[in-house]
């Protein structure tokens, strides 16, 4: 390509480069740096360049005009209007850095579809309507940043977990495990539901809440895989689900407010769930169950962080959503009232679990640890919800009043 | 045909190919927008269109090239007169190209053609028969003489719409089944787009003189006044405009240009030489199925 100088215009030489082989995308180039209605001069030598070049230019609305000159025959090419024409009432939509100034919109727009944040969109792209299109019914400046932390601490079950450690549980003792993981299965299956009914509601134009709630969901899925390959490592089936555990977290799955299921599942839930894998890394019986319920605790403090830092900016900017939240915890109480809550297995499996044998002593040992893990939960939950702006009798209060499902 | 302003004015169209169906629906839209009442009649093929518009069915039709030059005879045979109302920008001077393989001896003056098989599109295709065929009788190759025309027949009655025959060529070329291949203009750089003639691997030997495509044409005793109003609310179609522009995508123009006519002179010496209409319209060529 070697712009020429005998001719007055523009000039652009194509070589032996034909249009089947690419040449538009020099003389397109070569048309941005004329404006509308001005022409550029075309010269090339690939046999039938100019029939190509006629049939490009009728194609894109640049009138085309052939002259010869000295016994040069050279293309003239008007730029047409009508590229701009189709980025007239083109709509923006934002920046990709979420920390530029006017980054992030209080309101997504329909119109700008699954465009990436930043981009220009056509004016008439089919609008689509996501539910969660307020800023504040979603946003967390920190999404990014444990969205990052969670990609970074990914793990992968074959080579973190040492499945072949050998361990033999009294029966008993592995029924008892058997019956804590069936339950935490039902538990991690509605933590992974909730994020992903959201996921496909919210605005892409937020996407890193977008890409969190993702990253949460293949927790979760990871978690209920590992959850399943233990319980099947001495080649048991899952044990006991019941009604009561069941309607407890069908409560979450119903919940269409994000923040209000945010703060269950997350703060509540999830918050709750955090003391109870630690308790198991602590007292499991065995290496690989305490393995596990490490790995997946450190993931679930990353969705408690979540919902808190997303409930913490949701209530500076609207401080009376706090007894929305409150109200969302009693509701959800008087819906349960009639369910028995956690069930006596899954209580009475984890005292065996955490003896360890089933004898007298060893009991008494277990029971006194459950004892604590109870109060462990409670004060954890009563710390968060102090954290997000409630006095501590409320708080005390709320948190008594929280499912005994645990989640 | 009924000339109440409260009928809709009835338009047909070929159905070549499924989008059809969406191009005229949107227009309806848009002529229902402007309070203008509008609705179509699609016909499997050109010949049945242009009798319809002949019969009074339709007060005017989107037609092809080869459907003009039938209409044209035949309204002139009966004393009536058609008219060519509107067309889009990239109707206006087409070339067709024959394509040849890089290392084709074919050269300038054409004389290495003979001998040779060259594919050809659909039979009632204008661009890349009647007149590819024309072009080389002008410079004195002539079909089953000199060389053998191989066709590459798809839906007849479409006049070469569907541009399935020009593909079919153009893979037979690079399969060396045929030693060349015509083509509209366009489609050799929409082929190598497509993959089906790999950059560089071709080349341009011949190119056709210029030609009209498509145009709107009138019936004879069409209502004027509604044909003023759809001509009208037509050319005001913009393509900055957001709403129509996906119709004007579809349809593959930027704008709507008022009608000519001088576009066709190619096409009705290729239609006369090859014999595929007579002065009258009716159709002498003896293979023609649609």
């Amino acid at each position: 390509m070697t712009p020429k100088g005998i001719f007055l215009l523009p000039t652009i030489d194509i070589e032996a480069l034909g249009l089947d082989a690419g040449a538009h995308l020099l003389i397109k180039q070569a048309l941005l740096g004329v404006a509308p209605g001005e022409r550029i001069a075309v010269v090339g030598r690939s046999p039938g360049w100019e029939a190509q070049l006629s049939a490009w230019c009728r194609s894109q609305g640049h009138p085309f005009a052939l002259s010869t000159q000295d016994g040069h025959t050279q293309a003239l090419v008007t730029r047409g209007g009508h590229e701009a024409g189709r980025w007239r009432g083109a709509l923006h939509t934002g920046h990709s850095d979420a920390s530029a100034v006017g980054a992030v919109a209080d309101k997504a727009l329909s119109a700008w579809g699954m465009s990436a944040r930043g981009a220009t969109v056509e004016a008439g792209s089919p609008p689509m309507h996501f539910r969660l299109d307020q800023k504040s019914e979603v946003w967390s400046e920190s999404a990014a940043d444990l969205y990052a932390q969670a990609v970074a601490a990914q793990w992968n079950p074959d080579a973190v977990i040492d499945w072949k450690a050998e361990f033999d549980l009294p029966d008993i003792v592995e029924d008892a495990v058997v019956q804590v993981l069936t339950y935490m299965i039902e538990n991690e299956v509605a933590a992974l539901l909730v994020p992903a009914r959201f996921l496909a509601q919210v605005h892409p134009h937020f996407r890193e809440v977008q890409a969190l709630l993702a990253i949460q969901v293949a927790d979760e899925a990871r978690h209920i895989d590992v959850f399943t390959r233990r319980l099947r490592l001495k080649g048991r089936e899952p044990a006991l689900s019941t009604a009561g555990g069941q309607a407890s977290l069908k409560t979450l799955i119903d919940e269409p407010d994000f923040s209000v299921a945010e703060f269950m599942l997350s703060v509540l839930g999830e918050g709750t769930f955090v003391s109870l894998l630690l308790f198991l890394h602590a007292h499991a019986p065995d290496p690989v169950t305490r393995q596990i319920a490490m790995l997946a605790a450190r993931d679930e403090a990353r969705h408690v962080a979540f919902g808190m830092t997303h409930l913490l900016a949701r209530l500076e900017q609207e401080p009376e959503f706090r007894s929305q939240l409150a109200q969302a915890v009693q509701t959800r109480n008087d819906t349960l009232l009639a369910s028995s809550g956690l069930n006596e297995e899954v209580f009475d499996a984890l005292i065996v679990l955490a003896a360890g044998a089933f004898t007298p002593q060893a009991i008494a040992q277990g029971y006194l640890r459950v004892q604590q893990l109870m109060r462990d939960m409670a004060e954890g939950r009563q710390a968060r919800l102090e954290k997000l702006g409630f006095g501590a009798a409320e708080a005390a209060q709320l948190s008594s009043l929280h499912t005994r499902n645990f989640m | 045909m009924s000339n109440s302003l409260q009928s809709p004015l009835m338009m047909g169209a070929v159905a070549y190919a499924p989008k059809v169906v969406t191009i005229w629906e949107g227009f309806k839209a848009y002529f229902r927008r402007h309070d203008f009442e509008f609705d179509y009649v699609l016909f499997s093929n050109y010949e049945r269109q242009v009798q319809a518009q002949l019969d009074g069915g339709i007060a005017l039709a989107w037609n092809s090239p080869l459907a003009w030059v039938r209409a044209d005879r035949m309204a002139r045979a009966r004393g009536q007169v058609a008219t060519a109302i509107a067309m889009r920008d990239t109707d206006c001077d087409l070339s067709s190209v024959l394509v040849v393989r890089v290392d084709s001896p074919v050269a300038a003056d054409l004389s290495a053609l003979k001998g040779t098989t060259i594919g050809f599109g659909a039979i009632d295709s204008p661009q890349a028969h009647l007149i590819a065929l024309d072009h080389l009788r002008q410079n004195g190759l002539v079909a089953g003489r000199d060389f053998t025309a191989r066709r590459f027949d798809v839906l007849g009655g479409k006049h070469g719409d569907h541009i399935g025959g020009e593909r079919d060529a153009a893979v037979a070329l690079m399969a060396g089944e045929i030693d060349a291949a015509w083509m509209i203009d366009g489609n050799h750089q929409a082929f190598s787009r497509e993959g089906v003639l790999p950059a560089g691997a071709t080349r341009i030997a011949a190119r056709t003189g210029l030609y009209d495509h498509c145009n709107f044409t009138v019936s004879p005793g069409a209502p004027a006044a509604q044909i003023a109003r759809f001509t009208e609310l037509l050319l005001a179609m913009r393509w900055d405009d957001p709403q129509v522009r996906p119709l004007l995508e579809l349809e593959g123009l930027k704008t709507w240009l008022p009608g000519r006519t001088s576009g066709y002179a190619l096409l009705e010496r290729a239609t006369d030489d090859e014999a595929f209409y007579d002065a009258q319209g009716n159709i002498l060529a003896a293979d023609y199925r649609y």
